[in-house]
């Protein structure tokens, strides 16, 4: 995918947005490690697309994003590992701080980042040409990341990800020999062995059956104890099973917002805005 | 713990769009000095070894920002550095790649234009000979005995590659597989053999001829029309067929009134695409139409010129205005050829990525 | 078992006018065969008196002799020299252009942005276009001052490497020129083929191997090489069958001499096809018999090539996902 040149930088300078606070779970909780948002807006050309995201996602968590289709969760996911740029028309404004550190500031190297902020996708996609030993390491072999012990680092992947029972005796059997639900966790397995902060996952179960969902719901809660998990779900219930904390994004036509944000029992018992009751209830989307 | 949760007021501004991973000045220090190195090392190179002229300026050029743009990606990392190292392998094979095409087309067009004054195009070499200058003969015979010649061959080619074609997609006859196959291996007749068939059944019996070439060339015409006619018949949607069949038309009427209208520009430019493979094939031509000085516009009988052999019989001939003429015969065939894929393109039926 | 009540047999009457239309139409899809089958048999018949006389060694002798038509010089035709010749330039043609094809392709598909990619692959298509008379002009008038330079270079620094070594300096019209020709008109035919399928490595893998922090090159190596690589092949081969069956450009490039020799360097080679078109002009009934049946072999071995590839193209457009 080519970086295209072409600059949206208007005549006017950034201007930093006026009246906005970030929503955050816990400032204490978050405080400088973490990640977080401020002021996100993401155009495709002029197409306004989310507008005004400030989430704070706090460590050793998972937060689900919900909302009906098409309000930008996708989108903003890929703003938090900088995948977003790979779209010729893609802008953006705001920034997204992880430990500190803004992953857009001028010296960072994106594929740094990446190492940090690691990605599931919707349809699970292991490398073909690879083994499925091969597929948990390929992320080290592309950074080309140095481990003195490969096995255990292999071994240790596939128990998180809860696939080693399965698999322990076929490593050198093609990646895309499993079935739909044991790709899905080589991928997660794949994606841990980089050791990233922050998982960023895009509807994980919506290719998989539901016993397969089952399994992976509980390799993401259990991984969670470790590292802070963003998960996108169309499913209220998965939402409702695995996140500890929801924020629910809605567009009324115009660019997607975050409506409500807090933890989950809450979005769902008692939410302070009307539309995310409508929503949680099932009266729309 | 409770949440704090965001007071959505209305924002004043909306802040403008950026890109803040495009970040030219970074791009610009990472290769200039790279090239500025390269460009140093290739100028020393050159003056101080014996590599010769522009080829071992270009390869030392060449060689010295790969490792240049490798070094500087190690500030980084040393994946950044293959990754740096590649793209710079990869855009310069693809420069190398260009260049003598490049050349082709600068030599053409500069050395045939010294063929060309006011009469050309509209005499021909039947009272010049090869040393005599310039400014006499031309080559109108061969241009006329290439238009005939291609028109002979379209009209045969043309008309059975749209039939085979129809054949594959409307009529689906049973052996359409099998007529796929034989398409594809009469694409892959070397021109040479289709000449020297023609030879054997027609040239030695009734001499060389304009039709004989015609019928060698229409051998090579007809798989490429045919392949891009089945493509372009196979994009008209299935529910312009079953429309007009519902109607109550015949298949005859749907194929000539439905689907070949719609598909009309595409099949216009599978003919040109058809014309442009075959207007530069001379092999076929020497064994079959090869070669008078005369214009003419007989196609039986006689040999009937045609610029790809003009092209040759002057190279043969290897004095220095043969060869200009060489050219500029080339310069012709180009120019012809190019004209003939720029309409194949504008009549664009097919989409191309 | 098969279910329900017995099926009906629908009768297929269609009506005088479309059964007149399908017949046409077949007669005419037929002519594909017919001149297959024609062009097979003409040459059988022409060249069998030559195989019947010479048997094998049409294939194993390199000498080709007319002779003097009596029984003093009898005649010695053999196409071992331009067999061995001809594979001897495709093969260097397909070894000088393959770096090429995949560089070219990886540029265009990953490395350009669209506007600019439609632009280079219509350039790429009128290059593909340029006849070979042109290229053979070219080779011969403007390429090959510099490339007998680029020769002489080489077999002073490497030639005693066997295929480097030449017999007498000189380096015009040698099977290094004519294979650096016919690479520069391979590379267009199997570019399209390789661009094409690399253009199809599928994305989503392309976006996993990013997500895991991978490089341009780090992605293109995971995904698109082992996705491409059949297409590659068929591409490749492709471009081979033109190589093979290339007559023009080898006559202009090449000095046919009738003896095998490897050494690629030296001016003297041939191959099949140029054989053909320089001399049947002047050749005595048997001769043209014998180039006929030269005609057969060079058929049936493109035929062959091309099937190849085009088994191998079909396959890997099977496989993408």
């Amino acid at each position: 995918m080519a970086n295209d040149e072409n600059d949206l930088i208007t005549g006017v300078s950034a201007q930093v947005p006026i009246a906005v606070s970030a929503v955050s779970f816990d400032s204490e909780v978050v405080g400088e490690q973490g990640l977080r948002t401020q002021g996100i807006h993401v155009w495709f050309a002029k197409h306004h697309v989310l507008e005004d995201v400030c989430l704070d996602f706090p460590a050793n968590s998972v937060t689900g994003l919900i909302g009906p289709s098409g309000c930008g969760k996708s989108t903003f996911l890929r703003v938090l590992n900088r995948m977003h740029e790979f779209i010729p028309t893609a802008a953006m404004a705001g920034e997204v701080f992880l430990d500190g550190e803004e992953i857009y500031g001028p010296k960072v190297d994106a594929t740094a980042v990446r190492l940090k902020v690691g990605m599931v996708f919707q349809k699970p996609n292991p490398f073909p040409s690879m083994t499925i030993a091969q597929n948990v390491l390929a992320g080290l072999k592309l950074a080309n990341i140095k481990v003195l012990d490969k096995d255990s680092l292999l071994e240790e992947c596939l128990m998180r990800a809860g696939l080693w029972k399965e698999v322990k005796d076929r490593l050198k059997a093609s990646g895309s020999s499993l079935s739909g639900g044991q790709q899905q966790r080589l991928c997660i397995a794949r994606a841990l062995a980089v050791k990233p902060k922050v998982l960023l996952m895009d509807e994980p179960c919506s290719a998989l059956d539901p016993a397969s969902t089952l399994k992976v719901e509980e390799t993401i809660v259990q991984l969670s104890s470790d590292m802070t998990i963003v998960i996108v779900t169309h499913n209220m219930q998965q939402a409702a099973r695995v996140s500890d904390y929801c924020a629910f994004f809605l567009s009324d036509g115009g660019p997607g917002q975050v409506v409500e944000a807090d933890r989950t029992a809450v979005i769902f018992s008692s939410p302070t805005d009307a539309r995310t009751a409508d929503y949680v209830q099932g009266r729309f989307g | 713990m409770s949440a704090v949760i965001a007071e959505n007021s209305a924002v004043a501004a909306v802040p403008s769009p950026k890109k803040p991973w495009v970040n030219r000045r970074e791009s610009v220090r990472d290769t200039v000095p790279s090239l500025i190195i390269a460009v140093g090392v290739a100028v020393a190179s050159v003056l101080l070894t014996g590599l010769a002229g522009p080829l071992g300026f270009y390869v030392t050029f060449v060689i010295s920002f790969l490792v240049a743009s490798f070094v500087s990606g190690l500030r980084h990392d040393s994946v950044k550095a293959i990754d740096k190292a590649m793209a710079t392998l990869i855009t310069a094979g693809f420069v190398t790649a260009f260049i003598p095409w490049v050349s082709i087309l600068f030599t053409v067009f500069k050395r045939g234009a010294s063929a060309f004054y006011l009469g050309y195009f509209t005499n021909d070499m039947a009272v010049t000979s090869a040393d005599d200058d310039l400014g006499m003969g031309g080559l109108s015979h061969a241009i006329v005995g290439s238009v005939i010649i291609l028109a002979i061959a379209s009209l045969i080619a043309i008309p059975f590659g749209i039939i085979t074609a129809v054949y594959i997609t409307e009529v689906k006859g049973r052996l359409r597989g099998l007529v796929r196959v034989m398409v594809q291996s009469m694409s892959g007749v070397p021109s040479v053999v289709a000449g020297l068939f023609i030879y054997a059944v027609v040239v030695s019996k009734f001499g060389f001829s304009g039709v004989a070439g015609a019928l060698a060339l229409s051998i090579l015409m007809l798989p490429t029309v045919a392949r891009t006619a089945e493509e372009v018949l196979k994009l008209v949607p299935d529910d312009l067929r079953s429309a007009a069949y519902a109607l109550g038309a015949s298949q005859t009427a749907t194929t000539f009134r439905i689907v070949l209208p719609t598909a009309r520009s595409g099949l216009i430019t599978a003919s040109m695409l058809g014309l442009a493979r075959v207007a530069g094939e001379t092999a076929p031509l020497i064994l079959t139409a090869f070669y008078s000085a005369i214009f003419s516009l007989k196609v039986t009988g006689q040999p009937l010129a045609s610029l790809p052999m003009y092209v040759y019989q002057n190279f043969t001939t290897g004095t220095d205005t043969a060869l200009t003429r060489a050219w500029g015969g080339a310069a012709v065939l180009l120019g012809m050829i190019f004209i003939l894929f720029i309409l194949a393109r504008l009549s664009g039926g097919r989409s191309r990525r | 078992m098969v279910e329900g009540p017995p099926r009906r047999v629908i009768p297929n009457l269609r009506n005088a006018v479309d059964k007149r239309f399908s017949r046409i139409v077949t007669a005419g899809a037929m002519s594909t065969f017919v001149v297959l089958a024609l062009i097979a048999l003409f040459l059988l018949v022409r060249s069998a008196e030559v195989f019947k006389e010479f048997g094998i060694s049409f294939l194993t002798e390199s000498k080709w002799d007319a002779g003097s038509g009596d029984a003093s010089q009898p005649a010695v035709f053999g196409i071992a020299a331009m067999l061995v010749g001809s594979v001897i330039v495709a093969t260097m043609a397909m070894i000088l252009a393959f770096p090429f094809v995949i560089g070219v392709s990886l540029f265009l598909e990953y490395y350009v942005g669209k506007k600019i990619r439609a632009v280079l692959v219509a350039i790429l298509d009128l290059m593909a276009a340029i006849p070979s008379i042109i290229y053979g002009l070219w080779g011969y008038l403007v390429l090959m001052p510099h490339a007998a330079g680029w020769a002489s270079t080489i077999n002073k620094y490497f030639g005693w490497i066997p295929i480097f070594s030449v017999d007498v300096e000189n380096f015009d019209a040698s099977p290094f020129i004519s294979a650096l020709v016919l690479g520069m008109m391979i590379i267009p035919i199997a570019c399209s083929v390789t661009r094409e399928v690399y253009s199809r490595a599928p994305r989503d893998q392309i976006a996993a191997a990013y997500a895991l922090g991978s490089s341009r090159w780090g992605a293109i190596r995971a995904v698109v090489l082992p996705f491409g690589k059949s297409g590659l092949i068929g591409g490749m081969l492709l471009g081979l069958g033109r190589a093979l069956g290339e007559t023009i450009a080898v006559l202009l490039t090449l000095n046919l001499v009738f003896e095998v020799k490897f050494q690629v360097l030296a001016s003297a080679g041939g191959n099949v096809a140029s054989l053909i078109a320089s001399r049947f002009g002047e050749a005595t009934p048997l001769e043209s018999k014998a180039l006929m049946a030269a005609g057969l072999i060079l058929f049936i071995l493109t035929l062959t090539v091309n099937f190849g590839a085009s088994f191998i193209v079909n396959r890997s457009t099977k496989d993408a996902s």
